[in-house]
């Protein structure tokens, strides 16, 4: 067991491609926590999708053991951290586990987007923040020039920065002391009860649900009951212990520590992010601050293409949910569509990334309707409903007021950018609350209605700042808005999947956009196709989809039928990733290209 | 005996090889420096027609045609000619109105030559004109002129009682009224038969890599449409209305080998990359030999037989394949042979839609035809009535 002296816990923070995980895999191999046999490139980074959307999704943690220039043994424990507003929550609770953070820098390329907003975020959880210039073997590093750079956009001391090269292994070392040295240590009490943060979960097939914890004060032992406050159930736990990255076991992880838990726990939805996690019998007085249940941010309905494939779908969503508790659905039904299932996410970033695993991992063809925030309705006989669904819309006559959900959204930006990020924030119907410069840093606070936010806002944000913005938000509460379904007719039919819940006063804009889309991705037929928008039988946008005009094989190529009958068959699986709707065919991507343009 | 057995029956010979490649061209057909030792193809080619004795033997089976395609065909020595075609004749029972097709190329054409495959029994030639225009056939590679065509066109209307002709259409900045012009002429000078392709760019050739890089630019879809239609109309008014897609012919003159191939009848076809179909003991074989001539020439020296695929055909894929032959035809399809060989019925609510959208109709006799307007889109139309 460590002294709290001896322990330092951190996250590392860098751009994508800065070297992140080149640095990482040579920290575990310079203290041993890998064979150079075992050592595979890039051990942090795991699932597919991740990689290529350079984001993290689950929290991941290796133990270092380090023996220092003084000869002392220390303990470091590096946690990897997930890098999208969506997924805004498990970052706070990821660094709220840890008192620093690396931040490294390409000492060629400088700081980047991803960077600034992540860095601002740890400053906020109150970190350490030791910088890291690396790739200074490149030719082109510009080391001083850099660290200027830091101090300048960054707004953080970096004249003691570290120069390294991860890839050659040089000023590694320096890295681990400088850890210790500069990075202050965990505080708690050993003797306290037991409180620890629930960091993340996740589902391992052999192992069952694995809790990612960090103690604040007392001791997790192995055989001890606790009780996890939030969701007020507790556990029996049969096995402590820390990844190196190899999974260790351990009899005990005391305070300072972070670790890994494994209970009877059936399914990670059991195991919340930021829960409190105490001992039964002798109970913490004050669970830790910043718990939030999961909410679902956006609703929409996923339906297979092929509608035999409905049991395929209800299997899959049910292994994903597995490892992710942050995503819920039902069953529903619609006439159109026939079974499927409405389900909530965190955002959209969070929906695209299901839907992808749901088509990649279980080759499922799936039409997505268009993503909704939930709204608040009072009738006219009084009764107040909820509504995230177009195909449950009343009658406007039945309707008295529509609420929308608002949030309030902290932004900080480097100065260069504000006057982008302000036309940004009133384009989006965004309040403005307070501004408050802090030397060349700018930090906003803006209220926003969710909807203005929630589809493409941190997208265009970043475009608006090239990166150097961060963002976050919570909910405030439900104000009136006016709101609207709006139908989109294909060849005269409403489509229910693509109909949409607007404001009443860009119904217009939206309407003309999705027409003009739905006219690229649909593709041609033997008859021509209109796309219209409508709000209650008005048709306010419409294209046409032109007809087909010629399609025929000329040449006969001799008595060569089975080339000609492979081409049908190429285009009768092509077909068969559409959905016939009247008598058209619509491709899976027209209803993705609507949910990806939600919040045009 | 099967009905369907009693159906027509064709002999395809394919020669492979050509003096130059167009680089238009996706056919089986390739270019050899040396010289072709014509005997020793002729000795395999009669072989594959020995082996194919055997399977369709006991048939009852009477030959219609016999048709030597390729590559370039009118590049065979007229004696090779001559012994296949006495080979065909020792194994099958020859209808006496038998259509013996041979393809020539303008490049490699004489009279010496035509009369000797005239002599050697072929009735039939198909001529590669391609265009009429000097300009278009140096756009398409070819080796001859326009009078080069002229010239052998005349040759072969003295010696052959029958003679068609190709050209392609709709070529890069290819306009309504040349085109006009240019068919015009050619119906002006057409026996009893034409047929007219709209180019196609095909993966591996000269062109598709020009396309690719942007150096050549294809007619965008509604002018193809549009010298489509032109091209019906003039045939029709000249006398010589369009039979299936591509092909033209006086009534009467219609092409006895392709009709062959569209109304799905059983054929089989000798030589490297030559394709069959046929009917064995009530099975339905899909047949296909190696198409690189040298593969194909050691595999018949050793076998007997330079088969490639060789594999009976599902009750749907000979379904679909007589969709699709049997469409491209004006006088349509009989959905009584199509639940015979597919087993099932054509969806009745898909047949109706479509031709509630005049893309298809009903003959007085009961047959299923695609109109005018749905030929130019039969792919497409292919697609919609089956599932
Ligand atoms: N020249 C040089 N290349 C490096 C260094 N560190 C990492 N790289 C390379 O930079 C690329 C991105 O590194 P990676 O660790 O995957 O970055 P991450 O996306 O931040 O995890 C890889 O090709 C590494 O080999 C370094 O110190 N010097
Ligand atoms: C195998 S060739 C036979 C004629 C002979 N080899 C010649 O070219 O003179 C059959 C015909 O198909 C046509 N053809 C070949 N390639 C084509 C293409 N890419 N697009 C349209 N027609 C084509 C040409 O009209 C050609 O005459
Ligand atoms: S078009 Fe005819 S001559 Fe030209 S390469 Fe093809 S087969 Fe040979």
């Amino acid at each position: 067991m460590a002294k709290l002296s001896h322990i330092r816990n951190f996250a590392i923070i860098a751009h994508i491609d800065h070297g992140k995980s080149t640095l990482a895999d040579r920290l575990i191999q310079l203290t041993g926590g890998l064979s150079p046999r075992e050592m595979k490139d890039q051990v942090l980074d795991s699932m597919d999708i991740e990689r290529e959307r350079g984001i993290t999704i689950k929290a991941q943690t290796v133990r270092l053991r380090y023996e220092s220039e003084t000869g002392e043994l220390y303990i470091l424990n590096l946690i990897d951290t997930p890098g999208h507003v969506d997924f805004g929550y498990e970052v706070s609770r990821s660094l709220a586990a840890c008192e620093g953070s690396l931040l490294i820098v390409d000492a060629s390329q400088g700081v980047e987007a991803q960077t600034l907003a992540n860095v601002y975020k740890a400053l906020e959880n109150d970190h350490e923040i030791l910088p890291v210039l690396n790739k200074v073997d490149l030719p082109a590093a510009e080391p001083e020039r850099i660290k200027t750079q830091i101090e300048d956009v960054i707004g953080i001391d970096a004249s003691s920065a570290l120069m390294i090269s991860a890839k050659t292994g040089l000023g590694v070392e320096n890295v681990l002391e400088a850890i210790i040295k500069t990075l202050p240590c965990p505080q708690g009490e050993i003797s306290a009860p037991l409180k620890a943060l629930l960091i993340d979960s996740w589902y391992d097939l052999y192992l069952g649900v694995v809790v990612l914890v960090r103690v604040f004060d007392g001791r997790l032992t192995k055989g001890m009951r606790v009780r996890m406050l939030g969701a007020d159930v507790a556990y029996d736990i049969e096995r402590v212990g820390f990844f190196t990255p190899k999974l260790v076991d351990a009899e005990v992880l005391s305070s300072g520590e972070i670790g890994f838990l494994i209970a009877a726990i059936k399914e990670v939805a059991a195991a919340r992010v930021g829960d409190t996690i105490t001992e039964d019998k002798r109970a913490c007085a004050v669970p830790l601050a910043g718990f939030k249940p999961v909410q679902s941010v956006v609703f929409c309905g996923l339906f297979p293409i092929d509608t035999g494939d409905f049991e395929s779908v209800r299997v899959a969503l049910g292994k994903l949910r597995l490892n992710d508790a942050s995503f819920n659905y039902e069953m529903e039904t619609s006439a159109a569509l026939g079974f499927g299932f409405r389900c909530g996410f965190l955002g959209l970033l969070h929906l695209e990334i299901i839907q992808e695993r749901l088509t990649r991992e279980f080759n499922l063809d799936l039409i997505v309707t268009s993503p909704s925030v939930v709204y608040e309705l009072v009738l006219t006989d009084g009764r107040e409903i909820i509504l995230h669904n177009p195909a449950d819309m009343p009658e406007r006559t039945e309707i008295r007021e529509v609420l929308e959900p608002w949030i309030r959204a902290s932004l900080m930006t480097s100065n260069e950018y504000l006057g982008a990020i302000l036309k940004l924030c009133q384009a989006r119907r965004g309040i403005q609350v307070s501004l408050s410069c802090v030397g060349s840093r700018t930090i906003l606070s803006y209220d926003f209605p969710l909807n203005e936010i929630v589809f493409d806002f941190y997208d265009r944000l970043k475009s608006a700042s090239k990166g150097y913005a961060s963002f976050d938000y919570d909910f405030t509460g439900y104000r009136p808005c006016d709101l609207a379904c709006m139908q989109i007719l294909v060849n005269g039919e409403p489509v229910d999947a693509l109909a949409m819940l607007v404001h009443r006063s860009q119904a217009e804009v939206r309407g003309r956009f999705i027409c003009e889309t739905l006219k690229e991705l649909i593709p041609r037929h033997l008859f021509k196709v209109p796309i219209q928008a409508a709000i209650g039988g008005k048709v306010i946008a419409r294209e046409t989809v032109a007809a087909l005009r010629k399609d025929v094989t000329a040449k006969c190529y001799g008595g060569d039928i089975t080339r000609k009958r492979k081409l049908l068959e190429k285009q009768k699986a092509g077909k068969k990733k559409m959905r016939q709707f009247g008598k058209v065919d619509i491709p899976q991507e027209a209803f993705l290209a609507v949910v990806k343009m939600g919040g045009e | 005996m099967t009905v369907e057995l009693r159906g027509n029956f064709g002999i395809y010979v394919h020669w492979p090889f050509c003096a130059s490649k167009c680089p238009y061209c996706d056919f089986n057909s390739h270019v050899r420096h040396k010289e072709v030792d014509q005997f020793r193809y002729a000795a395999a080619l009669i072989r594959e027609l020995d082996y194919y004795a055997v399977r369709t033997s006991g048939s009852g089976r009477r030959l219609e045609s016999i048709f030597f395609g390729g590559g370039t065909p009118s590049l065979m020595d007229p004696r090779v000619v001559s012994k296949i075609l006495e080979a065909i004749s020792c194994h099958w029972s020859i209808d006496e109105n038998v259509e013996i097709t041979l393809e020539a190329n303008p490049t490699s054409s004489d009279s010496l030559r035509f009369a000797g495959y005239r002599s050697a029994g072929v009735n039939r030639l198909s001529l590669g004109v391609q265009s009429l225009r000097d300009a278009t056939l140096r756009t398409l590679g070819r080796q001859h002129d326009a009078a080069e065509a002229l010239r052998s066109m005349e040759l072969a209307r003295l010696v052959f009682p029958r003679l068609s002709f190709d050209l392609i259409y709709t070529h890069p900045d290819q306009g309504e009224d040349e085109w006009r012009e240019e068919l015009s002429l050619a119906l002006s000078l057409a026996a009893d038969h034409l047929s007219l392709y709209q180019l196609t760019i095909e993966p591996g050739t000269a062109f598709y890599s020009l396309e690719r890089s942007g150096r050549l630019v294809m007619p965008l879809e509604e002018r193809g449409r549009t010298l489509f239609d032109l091209t019906q109309d003039l045939c029709l008014a000249a006398g010589l209305p369009a039979y299936e897609i591509s092909n033209h012919a006086r009534p009467g003159s219609e092409s006895r080998h392709n009709l062959i191939y569209w109304r799905y009848g059983d054929y089989i076809g000798v030589g490297a990359g030559a394709h069959g179909r046929f009917f064995e003991k009530s099975v339905r074989y899909a047949a296909s030999a190696f198409r690189l001539p040298e593969t194909w020439l050691s595999m018949v020296e050793k076998n007997g037989i330079g088969l490639e695929q060789d594999v009976p055909l599902s009750p749907a894929e000979s379904g679909a394949e007589f969709l699709l032959m049997g469409l491209r035809l004006v006088e349509g399809i009989d959905l009584d042979r199509y639940r015979r060989l597919s087993g099932t019925n054509l969806n009745p609510e898909r047949i109706a839609s479509l031709e509630a959208l005049g893309f298809i109709t009903r003959h007085k006799d009961g047959r299923l035809a695609v109109t005018v307007e749905g030929r130019a889109v039969l792919n497409r139309l292919i697609v919609e009535l089956i599932d």
